[in-house]
């Protein structure tokens, strides 16, 4: 089970169950013993790391100055009214969002298209699956941005190709039209992980199904509307809710893409690319806190949103 | 901080019962026998053949232009963009290696220890606290595993800046100890999850009769789950290698000094020479920095594909 269908499992136990039967608990001493490494980190990198920022959030907050020797001055909303008004800001969250809306669901729809292309038992399936899945583990590297700039390039291989057709590409990477489009198919490029997640859940679906509809007299198109596409929506579900968290906080793609400046004219401004350049390169912290907890926020209204519409076409067998 | 190749995650390695390739769900045709349905079936898949190789190429032809031009004179990787070419020379990798502040070896090395490091630490945390979630009964066990599962979702800009405020107060900057501390703390909590799901799956029986044995929780954790769960721990292993070779945003915050980057960081400084049109010099430092991953990809096969089974999956 994925790690979204625990999480609902136990939403639903609790919901189900409340809090009654206490269960006995033999084991606490040791269980606390092996747990301890991941108490310290949960409390000491995540929840308190999480409750700090909150609060530097409403605080003007240098990263030079100490916080222990000279605390930052709390500010209330300053940070979020001055979001309001700033137009990077709002720039680079349309840039984010127009790229997760852009990117995950084509990204998902190759990676299903091959999965469901690449039969069990065909001939050269593994050498096919290694190829496409190659890129997704290589894809988020600065050698693979560093080579985009130059694929992309006026001079690259894309243009070399369009030149065959006597079309004369412009220079992708430096046109404010088209540089969020390269890191949008740069991302299409890595559908191999999805795609051989995808694959996995094929295999899952017990043979009997389909000998049961071919028997009723199924036919190919109805084995696969009725079949292994219900089956396969807690998947894409799955795939769906992560890569849409994930795309929300690419980073090194833009950053190489852009060398580093969100150009041009901030058409490669990815929203945690902003946040670090607040934070690391003018320093303003407290501003960079609030921008992460507006992050937060909206993340958790997309995966709200998601839960909320898979209602309606994600099918659970229990 | 390697969020975006979490997406590769989903994996269980091997847990649950895959199915061998054989038996054929979708593979409809053999069942019936009719010959003009058998030639159909024959000019389909030929054409499916077609295309998936065609896709193949695509694909790959970005990662084959990069090593092939990187033995290219620097005069001609733009000027022919094939990856046909007779004229191949070694020279680009002698310059780039020296290139940078420093020879790109210190980069690969730095690489190194910080992903033997950041191993290590999932390695020992992430199992520990995979036996108590997935063999123990505790209290607050549901409450902590559901945070536990949550924080696998949890965008890292959150909880970045105090992060950064503690290891900048501990004096850590410019050391690898950020980027290797937190994972001896089982913060890459999807392995966790990992190893939880596998160590639910071993048979109950082994547990049982190492209790009747006698054998306390550290001995049935050291001598019985962890033998038992090595290709889970393979699975973390490569995961981890991969995820910390290719990361870039811990390395860029935390070490500015150009002795102590990674390969990842270290690239960087191609780029940033804008005015230089040494690109045989950069893709020839890209392909080393690559080399690395490539070979974690083939050895680890086995473990990051065939063992991908469940998890999205009910």
């Amino acid at each position: 089970m994925s790690s979204l269908g625990e999480l609902r499992t136990i939403a639903l136990n609790a919901r189900r169950s409340g809090n009654g039967a206490k269960e006995k608990n033999p084991d606490n001493l040791a269980a606390y013993l092996f747990l301890l490494p991941w108490l310290i980190g949960i409390v000491g990198f995540t929840i308190g790391p999480m409750a700090a920022s909150l609060y530097l959030s409403f605080t003007d907050y240098n990263l030079l100055q100490s916080p222990l020797l000279n605390p930052p001055e709390f500010t209330g909303a300053e940070n979020y009214l001055q979001m309001l008004g700033d137009a990077t800001f709002w720039n680079s969250f349309r840039v984010t969002v127009t790229y997760v809306l852009v990117s995950v669901p084509i990204q998902l729809a190759v990676a299903l298209a091959l999965a469901l292309l690449l039969d069990r038992g065909m001939r050269g399936l593994s050498i096919y699956r290694s190829i496409f899945y190659l890129p997704s583990l290589l894809g988020g590297s600065v050698a693979i941005a560093i080579l985009w700039r130059q694929v992309f390039g006026k001079d690259g291989l894309v243009n070399g190709f369009l030149a065959i057709f006597g079309i004369d590409g412009p220079g992708w990477i430096g046109h404010p039209d088209y540089a969020l489009g390269t890191i949008i198919v740069l991302h299409i490029w890595t559908f191999g992980s999805p795609m051989v997640i995808f694959l996995a859940g094929l295999r899952q679906i017990p043979e009997m199904y389909y000998e049961a509809a071919s028997v009723d007299g199924a036919g190919k198109m109805r084995r696969f509307f009725s079949i292994t596409l219900p089956l396969l929506t807690p998947i894409i579900f799955f795939n769906l809710v992560l890569q849409v968290i994930f795309a929300f906080q690419t980073f090194t793609q833009a950053y190489v893409v852009s060398g580093g400046t969100g150009g041009p004219a901030d058409s490669t401004m990815f929203y945690t690319l902003f946040l670090y350049r607040i934070g690391f390169l003018e320093y303003d912290m407290g501003y960079a806190s609030a921008m992460a907890w507006f992050l937060l926020i909206v993340i958790a209204a997309f995966t709200a949103l998601n839960f909320w519409l898979s209602k309606f076409w994600v099918f659970y067998d229990d | 901080m390697t969020t975006e190749n979490l997406l590769a995650t989903p994996v269980n390695t091997g847990t649950a019962p895959t199915k061998s390739d054989g038996s054929g769900g979708t593979s409809g045709p053999s069942r019936r026998s009719s010959a003009s349905y058998r030639a159909r079936g024959r000019v389909f898949s030929t054409l499916k053949h077609f295309g998936l190789i065609v896709a193949s190429l695509v694909m790959i032809y970005p990662l084959l232009w990069l090593v092939v031009s990187s033995f290219k004179p620097n005069d001609e990787i733009f000027r022919d963009l094939s990856i046909f070419t007779t004229n191949l020379t070694v020279e680009n990798y002698v310059n780039g290696w020296n290139d940078l502040q420093f020879p790109f070896g210190v980069f690969m090395l730095n690489s190194t220890i910080i992903a033997v490091g950041a191993i290590v630490g999932n390695l020992i945390s992430c199992s520990l606290a995979a036996y108590a979630f997935g063999r123990l009964k505790f209290r607050g066990r549901t409450l902590m595993f559901a945070i536990m599962l949550a924080t696998i979702m949890l965008p890292f800009q959150v909880v970045l800046i105090p992060q950064f405020t503690i290891f900048k107060e501990l004096g850590w900057l410019n050391t690898f100890l950020p980027l290797i501390v937190p994972k001896f703390l089982a913060t890459d909590a999807f392995f966790v999850f990992l190893m939880v799901q596998f160590i639910r799956a071993l048979p109950k029986e082994i547990f049982e009769a190492a209790r009747i044995d006698g054998a306390g929780h550290f001995r049935t954790f050291a001598q019985i789950t962890l033998p038992l769960m090595v290709p889970a721990l393979a699975t973390t292993a490569i995961f981890t290698f991969i995820w910390t070779w290719g990361d870039f945003f811990g390395p860029l915050i935390y070490l500015r000094i150009p002795e102590m980057f990674p390969a990842s960081v270290a690239l960087k400084g191609f780029i940033d020479a804008q005015s230089s049109s040494d690109f045989g010099s950069m893709f020839a430092m890209s392909v080393v920095s690559l080399i690395p991953l490539f070979v974690a990809f083939l050895i680890g096969q086995r473990y990051l594909i065939k063992g991908f089974a469940t998890t999205g999956i009910k």
